[in-house]
């Protein structure tokens, strides 16, 4: 394995420009990376192998030439397929986009490409971004590289897995309910969900569109802060995307990461995100992650939001009713699948495509929406949900009032083996218990590791949320949080993941689900984190 | 479709008393499209495009797109809500109404629900008798258009029996405003009429703000009758029909009468009116049953998540006020006087529905002695033969076309309504068909003499007569030479030539 | 009926299923109505810790956005329009007949 797939983006980024390395070798080691390991971790749906080595090039041409070059040109990226892409297929892992190249960019994709940044390929997530696991991938699920037996997490475990299983230094992902933020904790990595309408939603393909947003996945806190600053901002095209001017959130994380110090920061303990349902390990890293901040100097507190609880009901009540109108247009008409049998009429062709084309969950939460929507039923259950969302908000309103920043594990387990709840809803919706608030108040969360959970060795992430336009904030805190860590763990957390690729075959971990491997983990039973 | 039995209207009004209700929705006339800057084939100017070429990727449902209200769509249709004396909302939002459909190709249509721009007005509408009425509008509130299908295969492009459809989007997304009205009580047998006057209304103050084409052949603006009966002395309401499809105003005060002997047939016989959409059609002049309502009708409205509310600056509100142009009526009265017509001379153009064009007309350089005199004469009668709206057939600046060829001497009257009816048929301006097809009245006196000449020498008996001072005699030859000039001559000037030439 | 427990019914999902436009499999149907009975019932609390003075929220933040200046822009060619479609003739999208009629 070469050694460059271990840098961080900001580590390449200063190689490129130094000229100690080109993209082009950037660009090729990750695809060898890939080509190694993805049989087994299944992270991408699509490779862009010679266009990406082809951009690359064109970078390290101009380059050459002495063009003005963005900061990260040459540092390749990884998508989630929920971002539209005009030159490779934009299927959100579902059937019935299978194929389908959209004929523009996402914005976010506009931005990286503007910046230099070269997309690797797209990689795997939930159906619609339905899910907690990636299992609900219509083309097969993603493996945890930490442990291939189990979840990388959801939607985006694609993403997560590539930056973690080192595919890719850094990636996209998109966060309805946790999408960004679970799959980063499952995997040992970083993820940020920005302010609601701090990224354009332009060419995300829509899950909820109260609730989405577009965001960094990385190994780093100042790697996501680099993406951030360069996806992020006002987009005309976005009529809710906020039209304010953003600090530098790579400037915030690497303050943070200079001083070290959380001195004055006030750092509230959401009672409600802390419970006995809460694994025991995931318990432990959090309380010592808490005593690390407070030695670093900052003000930790208990604070109450009541109506978090509630949260998760009124998540699982907007969301598919938004879904279930966001996805009606994949009818068969102008894209996509088409079911068609002689003499059926278009409403039949609709219904057909529709049932052959959409996965179990799809078409649970479609019809749920549907439900909640519908006459007689719309205040009961959706009118409600909004409500709750108000109560929501407002319990973040005065917890906010008292501290700085909020904290919670990010999941309440770690990773849970492949199979275990894909067949129970309940049990899957109840992951997203700790992100989902943020994506119901807007307010922008991260995600990163803080440790291995002494009983399964597997990584547990922290949560932080700061206040709407706060992003910033997350970056400062989360960067201080890391640098403790690292100092602690001798370097990042993703060092200690098993070996990958080599000698294993793909057929090995497509054994039953929840059957601990007998050996390829490799991981100290106690995680090394004291 | 079967015939409708129908009651006499004297005698339906006689004994039913009915309830109108109308939605019409006006095309505006932006550049750009209600949520997209694909451009507006409803446009001011917009030629007709190849399908599917203004489409921008929410305008067809692409994946990942995202509607962006368009801020001149807002302004037209705040000036529209003061136009109709409505309060305008200082926030109003979208919501989204969900329905599978081909056309549409979100499979849901952004609407305004709750909370409209546009709410509690009035239009004051002048009935032919020069009486006014007050209709009670509800609200008005902004929505997209959808795309269009052809039905291929069936007898008749109708959707029924057709084998598939075609579909085209280029008119998804075009700004709607929706007008709707409270119901209008006390119509009476003028319910025909009023449906008429108040849909003309509604053209009139559309086209005075110049936010919509406002034609109705070309969908620009349509119109939904909503009428119900109740037997007199009923105070409850009695079940309503909504009849779609009227394009144009002849059709709106037809549809409105069928309507009303209609119902009244069955509800005499004891049955009951279903509540359902109706289909009119211009050829039978009668409506067909469509889709009955029901709960396939659960459009689960809810708020539009994609687009945040409008919230206009009372400043706006204010600069839009100032700006209205004076009101129809007021409009009228003055333009009335301006041209120095009599009353009813001003009342045939009005009732005509042809005030806009006349107006057009002379704004063009015509008369507006000649402009009357062609839209009420000629165009009119071909407009009443084909039963469609004068102002479909013709555009304002070829009348003041054809009215200056006249005036000058290239067409005589008669030559004149040859060159219209070539124009009706598409054959570009009176200019172009009179070089064309040659049109042009013979002022060459050279080859008039010559015509006259061939004549006389061929009748030596009318030559004579002419000459022994039976002047009346010259008829014959004046129509020869008419004849052999195929009408394109002033028939007077080969009159005053042929006395000439058998004098000589 | 908020406080009736809440059952959706095989007759239920499939109306459901029709609005949605989805033609689910006797199978699918019977399995989705006991799935959803469920997860309505969790969800359903919702209703009991909102009172009528609580405001709804539909969007997160409270935004202001200026509306988009009236000027053409972004817009498709045919063939990017016709790009991903199943079936097309004449620069127009083909489906079959239409038993429906227009809203």
């Amino acid at each position: 394995m070469s050694e460059l797939i271990r840098w961080s983006a900001a580590e390449l980024a200063e190689r490129l420009t130094a000229g100690d390395v080109s993209s082009v070798e950037a660009v090729r080691a990750h695809v060898d990376r890939i080509a190694e390991v993805d049989p087994d971790v299944h992270a991408f749906l699509h490779v862009a192998g010679d266009a990406a080595l082809a951009r690359a090039e064109q970078i390290d041409r101009q380059r050459a030439d002495g063009a003005e070059l963005g900061p990260l040109a040459g540092v390749p990226i990884a998508i989630k397929d929920v971002l539209c892409t005009k030159d490779m297929p934009s299927t959100a892992a579902s059937r019935i986009l299978e194929g389908w190249i959209p004929p523009y960019d996402a914005t976010p994709v506009a931005r990286l490409r503007a910046a230099g940044l070269v997309p690797l390929g797209k990689t795997n997530m939930d159906e619609f971004a339905m899910g907690s696991s990636t299992e609900h991938s219509a083309y097969g699920p993603t493996r945890n590289p930490w442990d291939l037996t189990r979840i990388p997490g959801g939607s985006g475990g694609g993403s997560a897995a590539a930056v973690a299983a080192f595919e890719a230094p850094v990636a996209l992902g998109s966060d309805t309910g946790g999408s960004i933020r679970q799959p980063a904790a499952v995997t040992g990595s970083v993820g940020v969900k920005p302010t609601y309408g701090g990224v354009s939603r332009f060419g995300a393909i829509a899950l909820a569109s109260s609730l989405d947003q577009v965001g960094p996945v990385s190994r780093a806190v100042l790697d996501a802060a680099l993406i951030h600053d360069v996806i992020g901002g006002h987009d005309p095209l976005d009529a809710t995307s906020i039209p304010d001017a953003w600090p530098s959130m790579a400037a915030a994380a690497r303050e943070g990461a200079a001083s070290g110090s959380l001195a004055g920061v006030r750092v509230g303990v959401v009672r409600q995100l802390n419970g006995d349902g809460f694994q025991a390990g995931v318990r432990q890293r959090f309380a010592e992650a808490l005593e690390r901040m407070a030695a670093a100097g900052a003000e930790v507190v208990e604070v109450e939001a009541p109506n978090f609880e509630h949260a998760i009901s009124a998540y699982y009540l907007i969301l598919p009713a938004e879904a279930s109108s966001n996805l009606a247009k994949y009818d068969s008409v102008r894209f996509g699948l088409r079911v068609e049998q002689a003499g059926s009429t278009t409403e039949q062709m609709m219904a057909r495509s529709r049932e052959a084309g959409f996965g179990p969950e799809v078409k649970r939460r479609i019809i749920l929406g549907t439900y909640a929507l519908s006459a007689g039923y719309y205040d009961a259950y959706y009118g409600s949900a909004q409500q709750v969302r108000t109560l929501v908000q407002r319990d973040f309103d005065a917890a906010f009032e008292q501290v700085d920043v909020l904290v919670s594990p990010s999941t309440p387990t770690t990773a849970f083996p492949l199979g275990q709840k894909v067949d129970d809803p309940m049990a899957m919706y109840l992951n997203d218990v700790t992100t989902i608030p943020a994506n119901l108040a807007g307010v922008p969360g991260m995600g990163l590791p803080i440790g291995l959970a002494p009983e399964d060795g597997l990584p547990v992430g922290l949560q932080i949320m700061a206040p709407a336009r706060q992003d910033a904030r997350l970056y400062r805190v989360g960067a201080v949080v890391e640098a403790l860590l690292e100092a602690e763990w001798g370097g990042p957390l993703l060092a200690q993941a098993p070996q990958l690729g080599g000698t294993r075959s793909p057929l090995q971990f497509a054994a039953t689900p929840g059957t601990a491997p007998a050996a390829g983990t490799g991981t100290e039973p106690d995680g090394g984190t004291r | 479709m079967a015939t409708d039995v129908l009651m006499g209207f004297d005698e339906a009004l006689e004994r039913y008393e009915p309830v109108l209700g109308f939605e019409v929705h006006v095309e505006l006339s932006t550049a750009t499209k209600m949520f997209s800057s694909a451009p507006n084939p409803a446009a001011a100017g917009a030629e007709s495009a190849q399908p599917n070429t203004m489409v921008a990727p929410v305008d067809m449902g692409l994946p990942g797109a995202l509607p962006v209200v368009n801020a001149q769509a807002v302004r037209y249709s705040i000036s529209l809500g003061l136009a109709l004396g409505c309060s305008i909302a200082p926030s109003s939002r979208f919501a989204r109404k969900n329905y599978f459909y081909p056309d549409l190709g979100k499979n849901y249509q952004i609407s305004q629900f709750d909370e409209p721009i546009a709410f509690e007005g009035s239009v004051e509408v002048e009935l032919e008798d020069g009486s006014q009425l007050t209709v009670p509008i509800e609200r008005a509130h902004m929505e997209e258009d959808a795309g269009k299908l052809t039905h291929v295969g069936g007898a008749t492009g109708r959707i029924q029996g057709a084998d598939h459809s075609l579909v085209d989007y280029n008119r998804a997304g075009v700004p709607l405003v929706e007008i709707v009205t409270k119901p209008i009580y006390g119509a009476e047998h003028r319910a025909p009429e009023i449906a008429k006057a108040y849909v003309a209304t509604i053209r009139d103050i559309v086209r005075s703000l110049g936010i919509s084409e406002a034609r109705m052949e070309r969908g620009n603006l349509r119109c939904d009758a909503n009428v119900s009966l109740r037997p007199r002395g009923q105070q409850a309401l009695g079940t309503r029909t909504e009849t779609k499809n009227v394009n144009s105003l002849r059709s709106v005060e037809r549809a409105v009468r069928y309507e009303i002997q209609r119902q009244a047939a069955i509800l005499a016989a004891g049955g009951s009116i279903t509540q359902e959409t109706r289909h009119w059609h211009e050829d039978t002049g009668t409506t067909s049953a469509g889709r009955p309502k029901s709960d396939a009708d659960d459009y689960r409205y809810f708020p539009e998540p994609d687009l945040l509310p409008v919230r206009p600056a009372p400043e706006l509100i204010e600069e839009l006020r100032a700006a209205l142009p004076e009101s129809p009526a007021v409009f009228r009265r003055r333009l009335q006087a301006d041209y120095g017509f009599s009353d009813s001379e001003f009342r045939d153009i009005v009732n005509a529905g042809v005030l806009a064009e006349l107006q057009e007309t002379i704004a063009e350089g015509a008369a507006p002695a000649q402009a009357r005199k062609w839209w009420l004469g000629e165009i009119l009668r071909i407009a009443n033969a084909r039963g469609v709206d004068a102002g479909s057939l013709v555009s304002p600046l070829h009348v003041s076309e054809l009215i200056a060829l006249t005036e000058n001497g290239d067409l005589t009257d008669r030559l004149a309504r040859q060159v219209l009816e070539h124009v009706v048929a598409g054959e570009g301006s009176p200019e172009h068909v009179v070089a064309a097809r040659g049109l042009k009245v013979v002022s060459d006196d050279t080859a008039l003499i010559a015509a006259i000449d061939a004549a006389l020498a061929g009748q030596p008996d009318v030559l004579q007569k002419i000459r022994d001072g039976k002047v009346q005699a010259a008829g014959a030859v004046i129509g020869a030479v008419m004849k052999a000039m195929r009408g394109q001559a002033d028939a007077a000037r080969v009159r005053e030539l042929v006395l000439e030439r058998a004098s000589a | 009926m908020p406080d009736a427990p809440a059952v959706i019914t095989v007759a239920d999902v499939q109306h459901l299923a029709g609005l949605s436009r989805i033609a689910l499999s006797a199978e699918e149907v019977e399995h989705l109505a006991g799935e959803l009975t469920q997860i309505v019932e969790s969800v359903r609390r919702v209703q009991q810790v909102v009172t009528p003075d609580v405001p709804a929220t539909s969007h997160p933040l409270p935004l202001e956005g200026a509306p988009r200046p009236d000027v053409v822009g972004l817009v498709l060619t045919q063939e990017q329009v016709l790009s991903g479609a199943p079936a097309a003739r004449d620069g127009r999208f083909v489906v079959p007949a239409i038993l429906g009629e227009e809203q």
